[in-house]
């Protein structure tokens, strides 16, 4: 790798300090709902995808089963496949380095590489593997303090950690409705969940969502 | 094994399946418009969907307390284009506060 030139390396590295703060919010967020710290630092390092973990806790802390758990967070990881679909031809790299490529692709990485595009294509790669590099560590450091801090301070309600796993998902939502389309979605979907919640068993009331977000998918093709 | 585990093992083999998948699989196939299209729409239901379930309920009832108080400071927050943290910081303390003293 070439020197790093130093707007990509900022660029980089503020954004690996922010989101990786994020880190403490899930991290007492897991384990208000029932998580331990093991499992909990174990999310961030293995699935390393920030919403897909909050979706884990947050249905199985509802009471959902595993599969309902896995099938939402796993649907939240599409995603990053297709930033890997974007990634390949920039990364251009084989064997043991695309293996490790693949763990760091995640919004961040992407994002930043992709917005490196005026400076070069080595700029591109190097705020790849940099982000990638940076936000894991800054995730994973700040989950294992937000997982023994929440842990110290006992009833999650009494710190208000309950009302921040919503705020974190509605935190995540927000930037992403762009269209009237996206805003009617969100509204029917969060009608069809809490509707549901009575009847279905936990975790299907979300996951079902999904298929009103195919529909709407199909229904707008021009 | 209980629910938590296979949670945790589960969730990280798809999720690392799918990163590895982007790097592997043809373009043509994840970048066909529709696939791009549901694809963006899939997360803003389910967040959105994770949002109102855990605002408003608590096992298999719909329930109203100190939680949506917290949601309606991150929706202020929100509005008046606050960061990340700093939403969750106002959710958390609103409820904490609502919590405690209603």
């Amino acid at each position: 790798m070439s020197r790093v030139s130093s707007p990509t390396f900022r660029d980089s590295l503020s954004v690996s300090f922010t989101v990786g703060a994020y880190g403490v919010a899930f991290g007492a967020a897991a384990v208000a709902n029932g998580f331990s710290v093991l499992q909990s630092c174990l999310l961030s390092l293995l699935t390393f995808s920030g919403a897909s973990q909050f979706a884990v806790i947050g249905v199985i802390g509802a009471g959902g089963s595993a599969i309902s758990a896995i099938a939402t967070a796993s649907l939240l990881g599409i995603r990053n496949g297709l930033y890997g679909v974007l990634m390949t031809p920039i990364l251009r790299v084989r064997g043991i380095k695309r293996l490790i490529a693949a763990h760091v692709t995640i919004d961040e990485s992407t994002g930043v590489s992709l917005s490196q595009e005026s400076r070069g294509v080595e700029a591109m790669r190097q705020g790849f593997w940099l982000t990638g590099f940076g936000v894991f560590i800054f995730w994973n450091l700040f989950t294992l303090a937000g997982a023994l801090g929440a842990k110290a301070m006992g009833d999650p309600s009494a710190w208000g950690l309950d009302a921040a796993v919503p705020a974190a998902f509605l935190g995540l939502l927000w930037p992403r409705l762009k269209s009237s389309t996206d805003k009617l979605l969100a509204i029917i979907a969060a009608i069809f969940a809490v509707a549901t919640t009575p009847f279905l068993p936990a975790g299907l009331p979300i996951i079902g969502t999904a298929v009103i977000a195919i529909i709407a998918g199909l229904r707008n093709v021009k | 094994m209980d629910a938590f585990w296979i949670g945790v093992i589960g969730t990280s083999v798809i999720a690392y399946a799918l990163k590895f998948s982007g790097h592997s699989v043809p373009e043509k196939f994840l970048s066909h418009p529709l696939i791009k299209r549901i694809n963006l729409l899939i997360p803003i239901a389910l967040l959105s969907a994770l949002v109102a379930v855990q605002s408003v309920t608590t096992k298999n009832s719909i329930v109203t307390d100190h939680r949506l108080v917290g949601l309606g400071a991150a929706i202020v927050a929100l509005l008046l284009k606050a960061s990340f943290p700093v939403v969750v910081l106002s959710a958390a303390l609103t409820s904490a506060l609502f919590y405690n003293f209603f």
